[in-house]
């Protein structure tokens, strides 16, 4: 599934995407390097996407990083604390490709390349 | 859905009843775990999650191979384990023994779908029903119960404070204040680790403290004073003594602060459900309570089938299969590699030691043996790749119930025909073929096939075909997608390439049908809603080649306005072995995925072009960059000048790049070998191949080189993180 949305991310935005596979991966790292985006699961093998968000956005170093999560049938109460701490967008399960490159897009203030693509 | 398409393929079936079975002894395994919990303990929370994750999977498959009454039974249970998970609902004997009881029901079902290969079995709806209306009733009455039972008044979450209260997901929540409940006392350990080795570290603090407690949460500081190390706080619910939290904690820099007390000595007499460390009676009287199950606990003995009993309920395995883990498969794969290196060696000392002595006997046999361990070699191989096939059939059964409702939404009729379901692919093929194909397919219904009544007036049947085919080519698998629809629009389709930059009038002219028909894998056109609306497919379709390109296949594409389209998909049999193209880069061999080379030139000198600081030529027309492979490597190299250059170009999906190398051999199966860890941050290399004569070549990743190359040219960029 991190290769289909990779792959359509890719394709047509110009982001470069950097991958890494759980929770303390993505620890290692963020604080080390900065992002314009991240996209994280809220289900991860070792901690839950909460945590990683939490410390995205009380890092100084990443006061910029717009986070997407992407849920499935999270309960609402989780998607309310997600958005109290700041999450810039959500991709629910199952996802049309177009969704996941429009809100990329919108995040990172268009890439100018087509003003008149429709978003979801 | 018609009568015959209930009846699946019998291999289908045989991947449905494997995988169900699986979960169905995993279940098992983890009721059998509740039940041996002593009455006055609570069930570990791990077990009842497994629970709640087993028999979501089985509703999900299920409801995949369309054993509808076994999805709706999965659904009811999974509800009620929701409910349980979240401790809504107390796991009381009555529910633990229909749970068990469910688990024969699906057995049944698993074993008379095995049998006669129907899905639907009107015999065994009625006590399906059955059941899950006492499900439902067991439901309903321990809600009452669970919502009848007092709750503490003081509230200690709180003491944990707001930036952990905020964080938790509510499944944490709920064991964070099942756990106060219990009065366990809550610890936050502050730690920091070196960002090196944090993901190795915190796994290893994981496994110490799992036994002695249960870990609610990490919490990462964002403290950046030292931007090498990373703070990190777990909350952790202590089971056992402070003492082994100490001792697990020993040797490992650590704060250590109790959050929450424990209660249990001040008014809340609640035992401790493990005596913190146990003496060799203890073990002994605990180990003959399981095995003997005495008096106090007749209930359980009820639920323990008797030998006849379990004999009627067919608790054996009734496929013959083994799943396997297809890294395991890796990982023979790389051996039987390294074992050909080894074969090498020992034909070349046979051969040696012939020169030295002469052809003897001695020498005759050991040249016979070295040939018959090579052919076991290939034969082992060979059986190894073949082990990794699977049939696309189960596959293509999905794409067709994705047609139906396709056509439903859409209000056309579709005639979807399959052939070929018995071919066979490498495994992982099957997994990331299967949305580029629904891609195609959806886009043939919803934009290549014309609504019913533009069919009549055209003389086409009401209803459109598409037909889904494959076949095996030689070493190669064809599938194929047709449509007998509108087809693709050339004239418009170059209109729009045109308006939107794609392509210059200039070049436009010169294009071939061929050629204009390619351009909806362009990523300009297929990313565009308005020339979908126009040419009648498009949406992602450079995605689709991207996907297919990356699996080492090509697509193609023909169409005829009013008569339909076709799209042509060739893929390799398998991953593990692909056809390369050997270079020489100073001296060194080099493997390049044929796949992701367009085509091999020579190009003079004089005609290289600087431009924006980077060598480019000029091939037909279009301006390829240039890419010098000893440099982009840092290989050292003597300026020597030339007059001719070999130039591979490398194509993935749009993007060209001209890779400069010294000498061009040949083309070759290689099967590549993944280097080992230390070489991990070579990330222009894909791996190493043997190939032949004891010597090694690197395969160039060509998507990282092409990646890498224009990334340090490129100015500002937006990075992303997946995670």
């Amino acid at each position: 599934m991190r290769q289909y949305v990779m792959g359509i991310l890719r394709e047509s935005s110009d982001l470069r995407i950097d991958e890494v596979s759980s929770g303390f991966e993505a620890f290692k790292v963020l604080a080390r390097e900065a992002f314009e985006v991240v996209i994280t699961d809220i289900n991860m093998p070792d901690i839950n996407g909460l945590d990683l968000v939490r410390f995205i956005k009380r890092s100084a170093r990443h006061a910029e990083t717009r986070i997407i999560v992407i849920t499935t049938q999270t309960a609402k109460k989780t998607k309310e604390k997600l958005l109290d701490l700041g999450v810039d967008g959500f991709l629910t399960k199952p996802f049309e490709p177009d969704a996941i490159t429009a809100l990329v897009t919108t995040l990172t203030g268009g890439d100018g390349s087509d003003p008149s693509r429709d978003e979801k | 859905m018609s009568k015959k398409s209930k009846k699946r393929g019998s291999r289908a079936l045989t991947e449905f009843v494997n995988e169900a079975q699986d979960i169905l002894e995993a279940l098992g395994r983890d009721l059998m775990a509740i039940d041996r919990t002593p009455e006055n303990e609570e069930v570990d929370p791990e077990l009842v999650n497994n629970l709640f994750r087993g028999v979501h999977t089985l509703k999900s498959l299920s409801g995949m191979f369309g054993v509808d009454h076994l999805a709706e039974l999965a659904h009811q249970e999974e509800s009620l384990l929701e409910e349980i998970r979240l401790g809504r609902i107390g796991l009381s004997k009555e529910i633990l023994n229909l749970l068990f009881e469910s688990l024969e029901i699906v057995t049944m079902i698993i074993t008379k779908v095995n049998d006669t290969g129907d899905v639907e079995d009107a015999g065994l709806q009625g006590s399906t029903d059955e059941f899950m209306a006492k499900i439902a009733v067991a439901a309903g009455r321990h809600e009452e119960a669970a919502s009848m039972t007092p709750r503490g008044s003081r509230n200690p979450m709180q003491q944990l404070g707001a930036d952990v209260l905020e964080v938790l997901t509510e499944y944490e929540e709920h064991r964070l204040k099942t756990n106060l409940k219990r009065g366990l006392p809550i610890y936050r350990i502050s730690m920091r680790f070196d960002l090196e080795s944090i993901d190795i570290n915190l796994e290893e603090i994981r496994g110490k403290l799992k036994p002695i407690g249960e870990i609610i949460t990490y919490l990462p500081s964002s403290d950046e004073s030292d931007i090498d190390k990373l703070g990190i706080d777990i909350i952790l619910v202590l089971t056992e003594q402070l003492e082994t939290l100490e001792q697990a904690l020993e040797g490992i820099e650590a704060e250590l602060i109790e959050v929450v007390p424990s209660t249990q000595d001040q008014g809340h007499p609640r035992r401790r459900t493990t005596p913190p460390s146990f003496s060799p009676k203890d073990v002994l009287s605990e180990a003959q309570e399981v095995t003997d199950q005495p008096p106090p606990k007749p209930s359980l003995i009820s639920r323990v089938p008797g030998p006849a009993e379990e004999q009627s309920l067919s608790l054996r395995s009734v496929s013959q299969t083994v799943r396997v883990d297809i890294r395991k498969l890796d990982h023979l794969m790389n051996v039987v590699g390294e074992l050909a290196v080894v074969r090498a060696a020992i034909s070349r000392m046979s051969e040696k030691v012939s020169q030295i002595v002469g052809r003897s006997d001695l020498t005759i046999e050991l040249d016979q043996m070295n040939r018959g361990l090579d052919r076991r070699l290939t034969a082992l191989r060979e059986g190894i790749l073949e082990v990794r096939m699977v049939p696309l059939g189960q596959m293509f059964d999905r794409l067709a119930r994705m047609v139906r409702k396709i056509a439903m939404e859409l209000n056309k009729e579709i005639h979807f025909v399959i052939s070929g379901s018995d071919t066979e692919v490498d495994k992982l093929i099957t997994e990331e073929l299967s949305d580029p194909l629904m891609h195609i397919i959806r886009n043939a219904i919803d934009h290549g096939v014309e609504s019913g009544r533009e069919r009549n007036a055209q003389g086409k049947p009401n209803f459109g075909t598409v037909a889904l085919t494959a076949y095996q080519k030689g070493s190669h698998v064809v599938i194929e997608v047709e449509d007998d629809g509108a087809g693709i629009d050339t004239e418009r389709l170059l209109e729009v390439a045109i308006n939107r930059g794609v392509i210059d009038e200039e070049s436009a002219v010169s294009l071939t049908t061929r050629e204009v028909i390619n351009l909806i894998f362009h990523p300009g056109i297929s990313t565009s809603r308005k020339t979908t609306e126009i040419s009648g497919r498009g949406v992602g379709m450079d995605i689709v080649k991207t996907n297919v390109s990356a699996l080492g296949g090509v697509i193609e594409v023909q169409s005829e306005l009013q008569i339909g389209t076709k799209f042509t998909i060739t893929l390799p049999v398998t991953l593990a072995t692909i056809q390369a193209l050997l270079v020489a880069i100073e001296g060194k061999t080099y493997a390049i995925p044929l796949n992701t080379v367009s085509e091999a030139i020579f190009v003079a000198t004089a005609d290289i072009q600087p431009m924006l600081g980077n060598e480019t030529i000029t091939l037909r027309g279009e301006t390829l960059v240039l890419c010098r492979l000893t440099e982009f490597f840092g290989i050292p190299r003597e300026e020597t000048p030339e007059e001719e250059i070999c130039v591979v170009v490398a194509a993935l999906g749009q993007q060209r790049l001209g890779l400069v190398v010294d000498v061009l051999y040949s083309q070759q199966d290689v099967v590549i070998k993944s280097l080992g860890p230390s070489l991990k941050e070579m990330t222009c290399f894909s791996g190493a191949t043997d190939i032949g004569e004891e010597r090694l070549a690197l395969v160039i990743d060509t998507s990282q080189v092409i990646d890498k190359f224009f990334s340090t040219q490129d100015g500002p960029e937006f990075r992303a993180l997946m995670v």
